[in-house]
């Protein structure tokens, strides 16, 4: 763990607290059972909390507390899969902090910072992330395309849209359809159609504007996987030392004791990477190769990890009863947003010139 | 704690003018940048006269040891004046020329389990650089499971007679002592070890080095025939040598994930390397994509194990304390050094596989060597196994297999 602050301290622990008490593995499975993709209720705990804040500047409403302490309060909502907009909102909000007029940031910041408002991101047209040659495109300030898979789709009052030519805020109303695209994970995904709608270009930012924010989401989402990595590894560690086979606990058996030490390694090598993301975004150096290095971390050890808690658990794992399923599904998803493995390392080699 | 600290800053200033002063009058200019972090394990080679002058120079002063106790020969500095030397070192490229075992593994734990007069014998010429000290851990039967050894040091009254056999005594053969492990007592496998101190010119000594598959021979085979050790060259108490011999395991594995192996592969990345060697396309990236994605991988991977390095030494830090992660960082670090020894041989095909003659230069030639012997890193200083073991039990707090 980081050497944090004394208030970074607080906030994780508040929200360790709440992710435990209040919204366990238990409540997302209410959710999934009552069909929606998140909790109103808790949405609004979570906003009062000042979550939906932590990297708005305080002129606009938010705590500008950066985005360490942001990972801190995602990865422990990771740890119980809460299901809420909070990285989506905050990530559509990144883009508006980097590339918005002082208009745009009054109108929209203040509101994503209380949580009336959810924003999210809306950038791929297939299902695989890709970033370049986007066919949406806008004409005299009227956007047309089709956004696939785009996160909180159902929910959101407001899309960040990557077009041709830059990014731009579009609100949801006439000429924005929804389908939703109910996923493994069971959030709110869904495929938005533009059919000619007003839209209001992020005009800041520079050229490389999408690129800075997909590098936000992709930190932002290492940080949700490192929360679900250390819980399913926590879980499964005390289902060795408490499962007994052959007259003794599984945890008593090498085979097995080995490959939780390799996945303890991995477990540190994620860690640090996404930490190496969240403080090179609040140092604002670097930030391009550390979001690659955090998130091919991130999809690498949580592949593994939710694969080998289902293996470890053995049958009792492939059952709905037992969360380690919950995991698996929301690591793949996750895994695939802004990029999977393949994606990130022909980033980083072409970051770094090869 | 600033309060108390901030008195201090004048001191340290004029500390680092002291160090400036110093190094303007001692350091030879032609050493600059020709620190030997492999002497060690190569062997010496012969000191030319500006090498001398440099050792005995920060020798005199304590400062290749410079946090050691100033009574025993140490520097007598603080961890923050310690920190200015390495700096203004650094600045100048000079470089500590006092190192080995006596410093990074012997001497440690000599400080914490000698008496005052094994302190006041071994511990000034260690940090004068003038005595080399070997280890006698391994045996032929006693690798993993060391505690299995069976070198017997017999109570003769006034000193032990020692017979047996070490093996993988690293650099042996130009050692002039030998800090070892033996057994006091066959009823007890751990409190029948006690850890003694052995001449190597004693009569009775005789050391065959051990050709690596690398071509080298930094280890040796030790035998020992009725070798006579004066009593006074016991450390600690009879029976006490597992627990003083791990102690000092402890100081060596933080040496083998840290120090300088990881220093040299700072250097250039394998995508710079593999950009000189092949072929690119008409982006400038190299044309073999397959390749191309696992150096990435692996890039991606060595980044990450650097900043958990990074981490761990800051959590340390916060801590007081080794952080439980040095076996995670021995692990880690030496699997992907092998791994990265590996991409450079893909990268360069034959021409990386060089053994000595015409055709390959010295680098390429030294790269080779490195990659054979890199493959002791995940054998030597607890096998990668064995910090498995450690990590599940210790760390994990997973019951004991036996």
């Amino acid at each position: 763990m980081a050497i944090l602050s004394e208030e970074q301290e607080m906030l994780r622990d508040m929200a360790r607290d709440w992710a435990t008490n209040e919204s366990p593995v238990t409540a997302f499975r209410k959710i999934r059972d009552s069909g929606e993709s998140f909790d109103r209720a808790a949405w609004k705990t979570m906003a009062e909390m000042g979550w939906t804040g932590v990297v708005i500047p305080e002129s606009y409403g938010g705590s500008d507390f950066g985005w360490l302490s942001m990972g801190l309060v995602v990865e422990e909502l990771g740890k119980t899969l809460t299901a809420s907009p909070l990285v989506a909102s905050t990530v559509a909000a990144s883009a508006i902090i980097l590339g918005g007029s002082k208009e745009q940031k009054a109108k929209w910041l203040p509101g994503i910072a209380s949580g009336a408002v959810i924003a999210t991101l809306a950038v791929d047209e297939g299902p695989r992330h890709d970033g370049t040659a986007l066919s949406a495109s806008v004409s005299g300030g009227k956007l047309s395309g089709t956004k696939a898979f785009v996160a909180e789709a159902e929910a959101a009052d407001l899309f960040v849209v990557a077009a041709g030519d830059g990014l731009y805020l579009v609100e949801k109303g006439d000429g924005v359809s929804v389908a939703p695209r109910k996923l493994v994970d069971r959030r709110g995904f869904g495929e938005v159609t533009f059919d000619d709608v007003a839209a209001d270009k992020l005009a800041g930012g520079g050229d490389t504007l999408l690129d800075d924010v997909l590098d936000r989401a992709r930190i932002l989402a290492s940080a949700e996987m490192l929360g679900m990595a250390q819980q399913v590894f926590d879980v499964t560690l005390a289902y060795l030392k408490q499962r007994v086979q052959f007259n003794q606990v599984l945890a008593s058996f090498q085979a097995l004791q080995h490959r939780m030490a390799d996945l303890f390694a991995d477990l540190a090598m994620m860690r640090s990477a996404l930490e190496g993301g969240l403080q090179a975004l609040d140092s604002g150096f670097g930030i391009a190769r550390a979001a690659c290095v955090a998130k091919a971390e991130a999809n690498r050890v949580l592949h593994k990890i939710s694969n080998e808690g289902i293996q470890l658990h053995g049958g009792i794992g492939m059952t709905d009863e037992y969360d380690v399923g919950f995991y698996l599904k929301r690591a793949r998803v996750l895994e695939a947003q802004w990029g999977n493995g393949t994606f990130l390392k022909d980033r980083f080699a072409a970051l770094a010139g090869y | 704690m600033a309060t108390l600290a901030e008195p201090r800053a004048d001191s340290d200033e004029a500390f680092r003018e002291e160090v400036r002063a110093f190094l303007a009058e001692h350091f030879p200019p032609e050493l600059k940048g020709k620190a030997n972090a492999l002497a060690s394990v190569e062997g010496p080679t012969d000191e030319s006269p500006a090498q001398k002058a440099w050792r005995e120079a920060m020798g005199s002063r304590g400062w290749g040891t410079p946090t050691w106790p100033k009574e025993y020969g140490g520097g007598g500095l603080s961890k923050k004046q310690a920190r200015i030397l390495e700096e203004e070192m650094a600045r100048v490229g000079a470089f500590n020329p006092i190192g080995g075992m006596g410093v990074m593994m012997f001497g440690p734990t000599l400080l914490e389990y000698g008496n005052e007069a094994q302190k006041r014998e071994h511990i000034p010429p260690i940090c004068r650089g003038e005595i080399r000290w070997c280890q006698g851990y391994s045996e032929p039967n006693a690798g993993s499971d060391l505690a299995n050894l069976q070198t017997m040091a017999e109570d003769k009254g006034d000193h032990y007679l020692v017979n047996g056999q070490k093996t993988w005594t690293s650099g042996g053969q130009w050692a002039d002592k030998c800090f070892a492990i033996v057994r006091t007592d066959r009823s007890d496998k751990h409190h029948g070890i006690s850890f003694m101190l052995i001449d190597m010119d004693a009569p009775g000594v005789e050391v065959r080095p051990i050709t690596m598959i690398s071509g080298t021979s930094p280890f040796c085979e030790t035998f020992f025939t009725d070798v006579k050790v004066p009593k006074e060259n016991l450390v600690g108490e009879e029976g006490q040598g597992w627990t003083i011999g791990k102690r000092l395991l402890q100081h060596e594995r933080t040496n083998i994930s840290g120090g300088g192996s990881l220093a040299r592969l700072m250097g250039q990345s394998l995508g710079d390397i593999a950009k000189q060697h092949l072929a690119l396309d008409a982006d400038g990236r190299l044309a073999d994509k397959v390749l191309r994605d696992r150096i990435a991988d692996f890039e991606m991977r060595w980044n990450a194990f650097l900043l958990t390095a990074r981490r761990a030494m800051e959590e340390s830090k916060a801590a007081g304390g080794v952080s439980e992660i040095s076996s995670v960082l021995k692990k880690l670090g030496t699997k992907l050094s092998q791994e990265r020894s590996e991409l450079l041989i893909e990268i360069k095909g034959l021409q990386g596989l060089g053994w000595e003659g015409d055709g390959f230069d010295g680098p390429e030639l030294e790269a080779v060597r490195g990659w054979l012997f890199g493959k002791a890193t995940t054998i030597y200083g607890g096998s990668t196994e064995i910090q498995n073991n450690i990590i599940a039990k210790r760390v994990l707090g997973m019951l004991d297999h036996q």
